[in-house]
């Protein structure tokens, strides 16, 4: 019986294990026509013609890319700026409440923020944000063009918000671990508590936040719902970032159930498949970086 | 370091009063966020709502009560197919898993943890929707069950390691095999913790939306049995605002106000269960 109920539950171990093979397994094995008939190419061309059936994946790619960089570049300080107040300024009991509130945010559900980047973020965006830059930045490519609302910088917005909690946490939890004596130490020599933040306790959880912004560009390179609803499904590489674009993810929402061809079937998986390839690498460094320190990551 | 004191003094404010600034920034969005979904979607609550169906394409009014049960039923199914593994895989962990073994199991479960929920959605396609050539509630629920699984993985493995092996040796010193230790007096110290880890998991997934675009895809009638597609709220949520009709953006909102008291209800229960009790 013992060895009865070891069994049992070892198979249901094997079976998570099955399951990531399957994953693989299953995205190789339907994308065959498509890797055939594009080979590596695939990655690197931009046309994108469901009626002669011709593709390539490199808009898409540009978007998930583009759209993820400049996520993480507004959601980083902000994220770390939160987490050193939670970890330094605010009361243990604010401070607890706080980083609860804030996994809240990781636990909206992200079609609600496609409602609110379709109903309140996409206007602000036309009326507001989009002309000023289009009137003080409009010299530099990237902020050309019409005021759209929806577009690469929109999503990245939205993107921006539901990354945030993932470098809090995480930069929260390692700012709090760091040793006592090393910010007595850095106290003594008569630092502010601001340099013994920037001297003593940052370059302590550097690997800590380097992790945990690892492991939201792993989620903001998946985000599919939120950056599907603003993001404008152009198929069109454009300099500006307030021109509608596209990303993997998007792509896939947008266009599998109506995908007519096996073909087209087929490279629409080997977008996933690709989209696949590039998070597990993502989430394999940060898991390789935070799997040293034992500081367990939101799920 | 410069050494100009006043300097440094401003310095020492003017960066923690940033930081402040971004923790109020955060957290004004989450409440903003809470606070719109809840006006727009309380004024468009209404007794239909959960009762009807939807109306034709057109037509003001109806309500979203196939969904209601669709979410419903999805979620119950994952459960039902997910749970079973990621509680005994979870427990094989905690209780036997020491060696190379258990080290791919938790880099297989962090794996399918990253993947995105849409390829996990064309996998549910692949293997389900493509041999029967359409789109069904089983397929829907194995793409849930399938993101469930590794959640629930890893917090019931983390629940019964909080139990302390005291508890699990005095056990096996009164004679009992070890299978009856797990099961009557492990499982019972951690019942708390595994089942908030479940109910979390099940929350998880109730507002997922991208898997099910083409696995349950959509219906605006009941659906019956498992074979049929199926509405759900998350789905009714993404068809709803974009399209062009004021009722249905009415109705999304009323949508997202009962999809996020449901995860907020089980993250906040959660919480409170699991205050209650802790291992030292």
């Amino acid at each position: 019986m013992d060895r009865l109920f070891r069994a049992l539950t070892f198979i249901f171990a094997l079976a998570v294990l099955a399951l990531a093979a399957l994953i693989a397994f299953e995205l190789y094995r339907n994308s065959v026509l498509s890797q055939k008939a594009f080979g590596w190419s695939f990655l690197t061309r931009q046309i994108w013609d469901p009626v002669e059936e011709d593709f390539g994946a490199l808009t898409f790619i540009y978007g998930t890319l583009i759209t993820s960089a400049l996520a993480l570049l507004l959601a980083v300080p902000v994220g770390i700026g939160v987490a050193i107040f939670l970890a330094e300024l605010a009361p243990k009991p604010m401070s607890e409440v706080c980083a609860f509130l804030i996994e809240l945010l990781a636990a909206i559900p992200s079609v609600i923020y496609g409602l609110i980047g379709i109903f309140v973020i996409v206007p602000i965006m036309r009326v507001q944000v989009q002309p000023f830059l289009i009137k003080h930045l409009g010299f530099l490519p990237l902020f050309k063009g019409p005021a759209y609302g929806i577009g690469l910088l929109t999503a990245a917005l939205v993107l921006a918000i539901m990354i945030v909690p993932f470098i809090t946490t995480i930069t929260r939890e390692v700012l709090m671990s760091v040793p006592r004596e090393q910010k007595e130490a850095a106290m003594a020599l008569g630092a502010t508590r601001w340099e013994v933040v920037r001297m003593a306790m940052l370059p302590y959880a550097r690997s800590g936040i380097a992790g945990s912004v690892f492991l939201a560009l792993g989620r903001a390179l998946g985000e599919t719902m939120a950056v599907t609803m603003v993001i404008g499904n152009s198929t069109h590489i454009q300099a500006s970032l307030l021109a509608p674009g596209y990303t993997m993810a998007a792509v896939l929402a947008n266009e599998f159930a109506e995908a007519d061809s096996e073909l087209y079937t087929h490279t629409l998986i080997e977008v996933g498949l690709a989209l696949f390839v590039i998070t597990i690498i993502v989430n394999g460094i940060a898991r390789l970086i935070l799997g040293r320190m034992k500081v367990a990551p939101v799920s | 370091m410069n050494t100009n004191a006043s300097t440094r003094d401003v310095v020492n404010v003017a960066a923690f009063g940033v930081t402040a600034l971004c923790a109020a920034l955060t957290l004004g969005i989450l409440f903003f966020i809470l606070g719109y979904v809840l006006i727009h979607g309380i004024g468009a609550l209404n007794w239909d709502f959960f009762t009807k169906l939807p109306k034709p394409v057109g037509e003001n009014g109806g309500g979203m009560a196939n969904a209601i049960v669709g979410t419903a039923k999805l979620v119950g199914l994952a459960g039902v197919f997910g749970l079973p593994i990621g509680i005994l895989g979870g427990t094989y962990l905690a209780e036997y898993g020491r060696g190379r073994f258990s080290f791919f199991v938790r880099y297989a479960a962090d794996v399918i943890n990253g993947v995105p929920s849409i390829v996990v959605g064309i996998v549910a396609y692949t293997l389900v929707v493509m041999p029967v050539r359409h789109f069904s509630a089983l397929a829907g629920s194995i793409a849930l069950a399938m993101i469930l699984i590794p959640i629930s993985l890893r917090s019931t493995e983390e629940f019964l390691r909080l139990v302390p092996n005291a508890i699990r040796e005095s056990a096996l010193a009164l004679g009992l095999p070890q299978w009856k230790v797990i099961l009557f007096v492990v499982y019972p110290s951690a019942l708390s913790g595994i089942s908030t880890g479940a109910l979390l998991s099940l929350s998880r997934v109730s507002g997922e939306t991208a898997p099910l675009l083409f696995t349950a895809f959509g219906n605006r009638f009941w659906s019956s049995g498992l074979l049929n597609p199926i509405a759900s709220l998350p789905v009714m949520i993404f068809t709803y605002s974009i399209a062009p009709y004021d009722d249905w953006h009415r109705q999304a909102w009323a949508a997202a106000l009962v999809l996020l008291m449901l995860v907020l209800l089980a993250n906040v229960g959660a919480r409170l269960m699991l205050r209650r009790r802790t291992y030292t």
